[in-house]
């Protein structure tokens, strides 16, 4: 059965689904909890993903958004693979994220600078950088763990599984105009809605 | 057999191991891999937390980049594997996704049409393409005696199909049945490694590590066969913290279906990159294999 | 002379005004079809009053044909016809159009459907100018009834029209009838014996004078039409003289073969090669498994027919077709269980001791594979623990998006028996608690007295990967305890999957044989969901019990009764009337080709030697048209869906078409 349904634009609800490919699915909730069971990182959220479901129904934007669950997902995609809603809720949580880094929503996590590290070697060099990564990030947001990755560290550089330099694609003056692009597209349909 | 190939940035450096046994596991069994031309980086998991758009956009751009003759896009890691697949599927899907998608394409001159790349996993590729006999008849050295614990992770087999299970998937267990190995069907074969949790959460991702670990380790394998680089990554490289965390004495080396493949076959294991792991994998080979290991020192 | 047509948009309440300016529509029609004497709109066009509108303008205002553009002509065909009819005017002069499922409910545009509706009504007016009046005819109803399905709801079925007078024949595809309610122990939520309660109607049925019994035989072809059916049964071979047979037992007790039993004892326990599905089965003859049968596989052994004192094992016997005419037939096919291996994060197939609720009831059954005790696959191990997850394979849009409507009451029962039989705790693991009939809630709160705990929440998996030192050696089930919101794993010694009830494999083909639909999910599709639950679109084919949608026993019971007081009626009446919708042949255009012969779908054109003309047995034929587009020189023409009228129709829909095509192919 697919009946029509009809969701007021600019609800906090409306906009996960809009934003998230496939979201409509979202309003077939059934709460069962399979979702939250499944979640390998279930014990350390505040919230379960079933519970952050039926919050973004309740139109509960801050709680979600501020949620150490959206930051302890892995991807690991059990809840969406088991869903029998076949809700895609691993898409669901990226929305969320999305949502809670625009409006600086998230709180203690460290996933957020990762994320902006991470993207920002990929937008420099095309490539991501794990040594850049590896010390840049964790200067930055850790600098005591980098103690601890210490001889970790040393046994990957010495089998050669760090470099010290990051490899820059040919063409990244191509890939910086397709992001540039894209941002803007991005933009514009945010001013939009 | 010819494809396009797309390593991804882990397999340039962290898992070079994976490189080179995938192309010299390739060669051997006559599967042409081009790689595919100033690819770049899939984003991970990182892009799509921050600008979905421009996450599909970055990974298009690798899509666009595959030869129109050379329609199958082999990636050997699960991440890329799953984000490559993942962006034709929504292009295809989402008609609107599609077209900003390819806006954004067009300003670097470039344009993908969805479902003309079918992208594929290296496993997928040996397992389906390839079959039993082609493997079969490559084994020079059997692997009788070691017992592997094949390690799926999640991005190959979930949520996009596959071919296999979701849950309990068998591509690999097949594959090292050839081989005349033991493999051990325990049952977390498809569950979590922590992905960079390592990185944001150490104590969860620990504990996503013991599980897998303490399962293999119940079931009594040499070691556990993986087939991405973030999984390796996190069972090898942070085994000796895990160890230390939980106060357990695992020692389980990680290594790649691949290497596993090009053993069987005879390749010398440094060509495979055999020593590249933490935990290493050749004294309990040695072990297992007695004279089998004996010529290649 | 022009006919006069009467044209009547009714407005069904909101249903059709809704979305359809219906006064709008009868004012066009009245000033831009022609020949149109009256057009009314009103409020609910099948009401008495309604009705007499359409009586009074044929008598007042001499309509010689009339337009109703209301619901589907399946509800209310009948009812404006009848009031042609009393007005005088030949029923069949009577057209009515859906603006209703084809427009209003499909639709949110006033203005496009209501543009459409008129497209609508004047198809209908022109094509009704172009109707004939026909006479219905009658058939008489043949008093024996098919009822194919030996459970609980084709034995009530075939009671109930046994006792009444009426011969039936009973088809039932396994060895024995009784059907999956034969398997289980006890019965919610009353508990009482479900053998105890279901066996004196096997033996009812098995002995009843006008009960005509086929087992281990299925339906292989039906033709005619309701009252006057012909249909043919396979009796599969059984190896075994059913006539000779005593039903002593001593070949099941000598065979020397024992097989696992994967269809009475759902694989729990075994069978010998040649058996009896269970003690009490009906017949009591047995039949020889061949796939499993030493004789049959390797050409030795013969124990069976050395032991028979009535020399009646026939390892030569053959199927057997047998023809039978009857004026109904009641479907009660049943259902078959979900494929729980299709879950594999429940591990069923995998972990030993988790069950399928077919499995369970076999297990505490006092007459199953471990004499009604409850123990682990070892055959010894006492459960200390039991879980019992809900909604597996229903309520999941991948699988069975139906709820199975029975796996609620059926897990409080198992866990009713667990606690009675056993000193283990018994978690249910459900969605929503749905205890929704007769006695059920007060059911569900003598188990919360009783002990059993419930917890919201569907389980994630069930694994044996133990993390903690009490779950070594255990099944552990993961899932989200949705009240608390929280994660849990609890370490469990069995697991009972309520697997859903799914549509027979074959019921799509069986639905096809009798003429009848099933539903997305599955189920054969009644006439009417609400009033006419037991009805099919065909007439003469009911349906009854899970094989029309999943229920529980008393309501199984309940529609095998109602089909059965359907066809009482109809065989007491004595005759139908046949719609006169069917084929006809022009003798003097046939040309005696014959293709008409072969392609009709009903065996419903016979060929006169003599004339070297075919013929159209007008009793059996349905009027689907397949002769008339096949013949080659036009001969054959479909009472009420002739050319000119199908002509007319596309004209009238065609109504503001531009001519200009027509013109530039110089004209027609």
């Amino acid at each position: 059965m697919s009946g029509k349904t009809t969701l007021k634009k600019g609800t906090f609800i409306e906009r996960v689904i809009a934003s998230t490919p496939g979201g409509e699915r979202l309003v077939h909730c059934i709460q069962c909890g399979t979702c939250g069971g499944s979640c390998p990182s279930g014990a350390d959220m505040d919230h379960t993903p079933r519970a952050i479901i039926n919050m973004i129904r309740a139109g509960e934007r801050e709680q979600v958004l501020s949620s150490n669950m959206l930051w302890a997902c892995v991807s690991c995609y059990f809840c969406t693979s088991r869903c029998p809603q076949e809700i895609p809720i691993t898409d669901i949580i990226y929305t969320c994220k999305r949502f809670s880094i625009a409006e600086k929503a998230y709180k203690e996590t460290d996933a957020v600078a990762l994320a902006q590290t991470f993207t920002g070697y990929v937008d420099k060099y095309g490539r991501s950088f794990e040594f850049g990564l590896a010390t840049g990030y964790h200067l930055l947001n850790r600098p005591l763990k980098m103690m601890a990755m210490g001889p970790m560290g040393m046994a990957m550089f010495s089998r050669g599984r760090m470099a010290l330099t990051p490899s820059k694609i040919k063409n990244i003056g191509q890939l910086q105009a397709i992001i540039k692009k894209a941002r803007q597209i991005g933009a514009q349909q945010h001013a939009g809605r | 057999m010819k494809y396009s190939y797309y390593p991804g940035c882990s397999l340039e450096c962290n898992a070079a191991a994976y490189d080179v046994s995938v192309k010299a596991v390739a060669d051997l069994l006559g599967i042409k891999l081009v790689e595919l031309e100033d690819w770049n980086c899939c984003g991970a998991t990182e892009y799509f937390s921050q600008d979905e758009l421009t996450a599909c956009s970055v990974i298009a751009r690798n899509l666009a980049l595959v030869e129109p003759e050379l329609n199958q896009l082999v990636a050997p890691c699960a991440a890329c594997y799953l984000n490559l697949k993942k962006v034709d599927h929504l292009m295809g899907k989402f008609p609107q996704l599609g077209s900003q998608v390819n806006e954004a394409l067009a300003a670097g001159g470039l344009s993908y049409r969805p479902g003309r790349v079918t992208v594929r996993h290296m496993l997928d590729v040996i397992v389906d393409d390839l079959g039993e006999t082609a493997v079969r008849d490559k084994v020079s050295r059997p692997l009788a005696g070691l017992r592997f614990a094949p390690y799926y992770g999640c991005q190959v087999v979930r949520p996009l199909d596959n071919g296999d299970s979701p849950e309990y998937p068998t591509k690999m267990d097949r594959l090292l049945s050839w081989l005349g190995a033991e493999v051990v069907d325990y049952p977390v074969k498809a569950h979590c490694c922590g992905g960079h949790m390592t990185q944001i959460s150490e104590p969860q991702a620990f504990e996503l590590i013991r599980r897998l670990l303490q399962s293999a380790a119940e079931y009594e394998a040499d070691m556990i066969v993986c087939m991405c680089p973030m999984c390796q990554l996190n069972l090898d490289g942070y085994q000796a913290r895990v160890n230390k965390h939980f106060n357990t004495n695992f020692r389980l080396p990680i290594m790649y279906f691949t290497q596993i493949l090009g053993l069987a076959f005879g390749i010398e294991p440094k060509k495979l990159g055999f020593g590249k792991e933490l935990v290493a994998a050749m004294p309990v080979v040695k072990a297992k294999l007695n004279g089998a290991m004996a010529s290649s020192g | 002379m022009a006919e006069k047509v009467g044209i009547y948009v009714c407005h069904c309440g909101s249903n059709i005004a809704g979305t359809v300016d219906c006064e709008e529509v009868a004012r066009w029609a009245g000033q831009n079809i022609r020949d149109v004497a009256v057009a009314r709109d009103y409020k609910f066009m099948c009401s008495s009053l309604g009705q007499q509108l359409i009586e009074d303008d044929i008598k007042k205002e001499g309509l010689t044909r009339v337009v109703v553009a209301a619901c589907s002509p399946h509800l209310h065909e009948k009812t404006f016809r009848r009031a042609c009819q009393n007005a005088g005017l030949n029923p069949y002069l009577c057209h009515m159009t859906n603006v209703r499922e084809h427009v209003s409910w499909v639709n949110n545009d006033k203005k496009a459907g209501t543009e459409k509706v008129k497209s609508l009504v004047s198809a209908a007016a022109e094509r009704v100018k172009h109707q004939q009046p026909l006479e219905p005819f009658f058939v008489k109803v043949n008093p024996a009834t098919l009822v194919i399905g030996g459970g609980i709801a084709g034995l009530q079925a075939t009671l109930e029209l046994a006792d009444a007078g009426y011969p039936v024949y009973l088809v039932e595809r396994e060895p024995s009838i009784g059907g999956h309610m034969a398997q289980f122990d006890k019965t919610f939520p009353t508990l009482d014996c479900s053998a105890c309660i279901l066996t004196p109607k096997m033996s009812e049925v098995g002995q009843h004078e006008n009960v005509t019994m086929f087992t281990y035989s299925e339906l292989e072809e039906v033709s005619g039409s309701v009252g006057s059916f012909k249909v043919k049964i396979r009796k599969r071979a059984r190896y075994v003289d059913y006539d000779k047979c005593t039903g002593c037992g001593i070949c099941v007790e000598k065979c020397p073969r024992k097989v696992v039993d994967d269809d009475f004892e759902a694989g729990l326990g075994y069978r010998k090669a040649i058996y009896t599905p269970f003690p009490q089965a009906v017949p009591r003859v047995p039949v020889i498994d061949t796939a499993n049968c030493t004789y049959f596989q390797s050409g030795k052994c013969k124990v069976c027919s050395k032991v028979c004192p009535t020399d009646a094992v026939r390892y030569d016997q053959q199927d057997e077709i047998v023809e039978l005419e009857v004026g109904n037939i009641v479907l009660a096919t049943g259902w078959k269980l979900f494929d729980c291996k299709r879950l594999p994060n429940y591990g069923f197939g995998r972990l030993a001791n988790v069950y399928t609720n077919l499995e369970f009831e076999r297990l505490c059954n006092a007459a199953g594979p471990t004499n009604g005790k409850i123990v682990l696959r070892d055959g010894k191990t006492e459960p200390q623990r039991v879980a019992i997850i809900h909604c597996v394979g229903s309520r999941d849009s991948r699988y069975n998006s139906f709820c199975s409507a029975v796996c609620c009451m059926a897990a409080m029962k198992f866990g009713h028996l667990v606690l009675e039989k056993t000193n283990a705790e018994v978690y249910s693991f459900y969605i929503d608690m749905r205890p929704n009939q007769k006695d059920y809630e007060e059911f569900y709160q003598r188990l919360l007295e009783e002990g059993m705990h419930f917890v919201r929440g569907r389980v994630a998996e069930v694994t044996d990967a133990a993390r903690r030192p009490e779950e070594q050696g255990k099944l552990i089930v993961q899932y989200e305890d949705t009240l608390l919101g929280e994660q849990k794993r609890l370490p469990v010694d069995m697991v009972i999957l309520m697997g859903a009830m799914e549509p027979q494999a074959d019921a799509k083909e069986m639905g096809l044989k009798c003429g009848i639909s099933c539903s997305m999910a599955g189920w054969f599709t009644e006439r009417h969901p609400k009033l006419d639950p037991v009805a099919t679109m065909t007439d003469g084919v009911f349906v009854a019990g899970v094989c029309q949608g999943p229920k529980d026993i008393p309501a199984a019971v309940a529609q095998g009764a109602a089909a059965a007081a359907r066809i009482s009626g109809m065989i007491t009446n004595g005759k139908v009337m046949i719609e006169p919708i069917v084929a006809s042949i022009d003798e003097e255009s046939c040309s005696g080709c014959r293709v008409c012969n072969n392609m009709c779908p009903y065996n419903a054109i016979e060929f006169d030697e003599t004339k070297n003309v075919s013929r159209v047995i007008t009793a059996m034929c349905k009027g689907c048209g397949t002769c008339v587009a096949a013949c080659p020189c036009d001969a054959i023409s479909g009472a009420h869906f002739k050319n000119e009228q199908i002509y007319a129709e596309i004209e009238g829909i065609l109504w503001d078409a531009q001519p200009a095509a027509a013109a530039t192919e110089g004209g027609r």
